[in-house]
């Protein structure tokens, strides 16, 4: 058991003019089951293959415990790691696969079995341990390389996009598999994916990544409330938060008929630096129809901004919406969860109104969070 | 075959009679595309079995001129008269000839595994590791394999012979093979390139340094390539008549087989007999290996471009 820290470590490759990975600053508590997640090329990889030692760190330093292990290499660290997908060695059976590092060790025979056996036990893999991974599915190659994890008991689990390889099924069993027993094992655990629906469901907290740099690390509920910039807003939720521009007025900022109440000092200091407009981020899920008695802005018109549908996604339990809408004399496209009973059709038009508190404003010049 | 053509034709009748008795379209469509595959399958075994007599037919020749008697090897009669088996026992009566079957087997074994090991480390350094000159060393060996070895063969000698009085032996030919071979190199590396580098990430997590992830990870994964290797080196050090011919002509006890069958082929006479049944008895172990390791050779060769 140990915590992780991640102090400015940078990684530029050779031949690259800009780092990889930029002055990564990430302190993980021992125990926690910390998510990098971000688009592809974002360095969340690159960030994981520091921290095992199979990436040189250029600048800064990374910690497990007390050890620096910045320059250390990855059999003196102390961890182990699952791969996308899972590097199993096909010419050793399963047992050998899983019993390979502590015989490298120099772990004797009958604890090198014993430990094989429990975790297989664990992982449901008794009966295939003298198999070869030829002859495994997927699911249970997947397995196979979590258990070669856990035999070693390490003091971080690290885990690159383990799940990709599977089938949508297959991947949510997982998922909930290797969160309970992570939580089970209590091991530090970073876990890489590209996916935002993995982060949000499994981590402790999940940490953003763009171009190498660090958005935002926080729970999964703080990200998906308070996202710190528009990247992260327009990252995490599915299907993506409706980000729009409109101009700044008095008060609030104007959307569509309704007034969207920010911040007063927020506005003043995104008016400051010459901005006349902000971006509103509003989720599929916060829109209301309007009824009628919502409070609009002008008299003639009902309050808040008619979307036109275009597309109607039924999902069962509820409905995606995708329409487009004026707003500030710009087209856009609007995103609005409605009822699974009240679905409109295509072609209608909806007046929906953001609900109180539930809208996020954003500098459209520095993408910062400007709403609290 | 015909099994398979009645037990094919069935749903086309069934469709057939299916429509009161009118063949549809895509039976017929499909009737057709039958006939041609059956005339490909027809076409492509005949011209197979040419080619294969074509190749058979002098190793019959030698097989029967074997077994004839002196007398009769030079006649036009093709048949052997008497079936005299006792050439090839006569064979191991011919001076030396044991001598030059121990050569052989020392040349072709010494060599096979010196190849291998010499050229493996190499040939991994210059698939996975990234340094500094890695492109002109990757330059130098395929310029190597393109290089004549009769282009070089008078400095080579003048070293071996004048320089370290090698000459009549064997060691010209085997101490080189400890130094890596350019071919071997180029295959081996091809084959290394198609491992992915998750698994040699998964050996250095798992606590192997590079020596240990060489031999315990890359080279179980690269069998089929080291097999071919192999098998490719130990025909070129058994068939190999150039390099015996040069350094050791002067010492009947340094020849090997092949550079020994020459010597049946006497200034005033032949004994064609004999030396067929010399020449099948070379061939023989060749024969033998390559049929039961044709399918690693075949695999190490073809797998260089297929992923696993």
């Amino acid at each position: 058991m140990a915590t992780v820290t991640f102090d400015q470590a940078t990684r530029i490759y050779p031949g690259g003019d800009r780092p990889a990975v930029d002055k990564l600053n990430i302190d993980i508590a021992d125990g926690e089951f910390l998510v990098l997640v971000g688009p592809s090329g974002c360095g969340k990889s690159t960030s994981l293959r520091m921290l095992a030692g199979l990436e040189d760190v250029n600048d800064g330093a990374i910690r497990i415990g007390d050890r620096d292990v910045t320059h250390l290499p990855p059999k003196d660290r102390d961890i182990a790691m699952v791969f996308q997908n899972y590097a199993l060695y096909p010419h050793m059976t399963v047992a050998d696969n899983m019993g390979f590092a502590l015989k490298i060790a120099g772990v004797n025979k009958a604890e090198i079995r014993q430990r094989v056996e429990e975790a297989a036990k664990i992982l449901d893999l008794t009966e295939y341990l003298s198999r070869k991974p030829k002859a495994l599915s997927g699911g249970q190659r997947q397995r196979v390389a979590m258990g070669r994890a856990i035999v070693r008991e390490p003091q971080v689990f690290l885990m690159d996009e383990p799940l990709s390889n599977l089938d949508a099924k297959l991947r949510v069993q997982t998922r909930t598999q290797i969160a309970s027993l992570q939580r089970r094992l209590g091991t530090t655990t970073v876990y890489v994916t590209h996916d935002q629906v993995e982060a949000m469901t499994m981590g402790d907290r999940v940490a953003v990544l763009k171009d190498g740099l660090l958005q935002q690390v926080d729970s999964p509920r703080n990200m998906y409330d308070r996202p710190a910039n528009l990247f992260v807003a327009g990252f995490i939720g599915s299907p993506a938060m409706n980000l729009v521009e409109v101009p700044i007025t008095d008060g609030g900022v104007t959307f569509g008929n309704s007034v969207v109440p920010v911040n007063r000092e927020a506005l003043k200091a995104a008016s400051d630096s010459g901005d006349k407009t902000v971006t509103v981020g509003v989720r599929p899920e916060h829109f209301e129809i309007a009824d009628g008695e919502a409070k609009s802005v002008s008299k003639d018109a009902p309050a808040g901004v008619a979307v036109t549908v275009n597309v109607v996604e039924e999902l069962g339990a509820d409905g995606y919406v995708y329409g487009s809408a004026e707003v500030a004399g710009s087209q856009v496209d609007i995103v609005v969860r409605v009822g699974g009973r009240s679905v409109p059709l295509k072609g209608d038009v909806l007046h929906v109104v953001p609900r109180g508190g539930e809208t996020h404003v954003f500098s459209t010049s520095t993408g910062e969070r400007l709403s609290d | 075959m015909s099994n398979t053509v009645t037990a094919g034709d069935r749903p086309g009748r069934t469709s057939r009679s299916g429509r009161g008795g009118v063949p549809s379209a895509s039976g017929i469509a499909l009737r057709q595309a039958r006939r041609r595959k059956k005339l490909e399958w027809i076409a492509v075994h005949s011209v197979g079995l040419a080619i294969a007599v074509a190749f058979l037919l002098p190793f019959v020749f030698l097989f029967l001129t074997s077994v004839m008697s002196d007398s009769q090897a030079l006649t036009s009669t093709l048949w052997p008269q008497h079936w005299v088996w006792s050439n090839y026992t006569a064979v191991f009566r011919v001076h030396g000839f044991g001598t030059w079957w121990r050569n052989t087997i020392e040349y072709a074994v010494l060599g096979t595994v010196l190849t291998v090991v010499s050229s493996v480390p190499v040939a991994y350094a210059l698939a996975k590791f990234r340094f500094p000159g890695r492109r002109l060393a990757m330059m130098l060996v395929i310029s190597m394999m393109m290089l004549p070895p009769q282009v070089i063969i008078i400095p080579m000698y003048l070293f071996w012979a004048k320089q370290l009085h090698l000459d009549g032996t064997l060691w010209p030919l085997i101490i080189p093979m400890a130094f890596g071979d350019a071919f071997s190199i180029f295959l081996l590396r091809q084959f290394l390139l198609t491992i992915p580098k998750e698994y040699l990430d998964a050996a250095r997590v798992d606590g192997c340094g590079e020596v240990r992830t060489l031999l315990r990870v890359v080279l179980p994964m690269a069998r089929p390539a080291i097999s071919a290797v192999a098998l490719f080196q130990f025909f070129y050090c058994w068939n190999d008549y150039f390099g015996p011919q040069i350094y050791s002509s002067d010492n009947p006890a340094a020849w090997t087989l092949s550079y020994g069958l020459q010597s049946f082929h006497g200034a005033h006479q032949t004994n064609w007999n004999l030396t067929m049944a010399a020449t099948l008895l070379v061939m023989a172990p060749v024969i033998v290996v390559f049929f039961f390791a044709q399918k690693a050779f075949i695999e190490g060769v073809t797998l260089t471009g297929v992923k696993g």
